[in-house]
């Protein structure tokens, strides 16, 4: 199972991030909310200067492109937790 | 110090606000139900009562105590309303359903398709979506 984040950040940050904190994963660049949006994440004003940002969520996907978990907080604070993520990828 | 009951209560009211984001937030155990902090709270307010019916001069005692309260009111807030003000989502994919493609760009800059990354991973890929680093 290979990690994948998105954000609306841009790739230099993204990159700094990785870089500081030391993750080997994959960081995706959506600064016009087009994933975002198609994945019904929009959330309006709710970031830095009011800019638009995607609200939490996680997806499983498999090899065919299938959704196999999926989690969509609701709350902010409440992500899904790693042991969660490694059981769905079971 | 006269009054031990109430700046004890009044500093570990502004402590434990200030360890939950700071620590306890690190740990899912304590952060989605942050019972440490609740605990800590409690302590607070209970010194803080403890003080003002101590104290001689019940006014001034009784704003340290509202105001130590009043982290407690916000802390409850910020943790039970405020993140919880997240847009409704009905149109994000179920599972079983065909996860929609997507073309960004990775952080060295370089195009990606959602179809290239399931095409090297065959176990899969895990999408994570989080609201930007700042």
């Amino acid at each position: 199972m290979r990690p994948v984040a998105i954000s609306v950040d841009a790739p230099q940050v993204s990159e700094n991030l990785r870089r500081k904190v030391g993750y080997k994963f994959t960081f995706l660049s959506d600064p016009n909310t087009e994933a975002i949006r198609r994945y019904d994440l929009l959330h309006k004003g709710a970031g830095e200067n009011g800019r638009d940002v995607a609200r939490p969520a996680e997806f499983l996907i498999d090899r065919s492109g299938t959704v196999r978990w999926a989690n969509l907080t609701e709350d902010l604070r409440i992500r899904a937790r790693s042991e969660q993520m490694l059981a769905a990828a079971r | 110090m006269k009054n031990w009951r109430l700046w004890a209560g009044f500093v570990l009211s502004i402590a434990a606000f200030i360890s939950y984001f700071a620590f306890f937030y690190q740990f899912p155990i304590t952060r989605d139900v942050p019972w440490v902090n609740f605990i800590l709270f409690v302590v607070a307010t209970v010194l803080l009562i403890a003080g003002v019916r101590r104290s001689q001069r019940k006014i001034w005692s009784g704003i340290v105590a509202f105001l130590g309260i009043a982290v407690f009111a916000f802390f409850v807030f910020a943790v039970t309303v405020a993140t919880r003000r997240l847009p409704p989502s009905h149109g994000a994919p179920h599972v079983g359903q065909k996860a929609p493609d997507f073309t960004l760009l990775d952080s060295n800059g370089k195009s990606v398709t959602l179809t290239a990354l399931l095409a090297s991973s065959p176990r899969g890929v895990l999408l994570v979506f989080y609201r930007g680093y700042w």
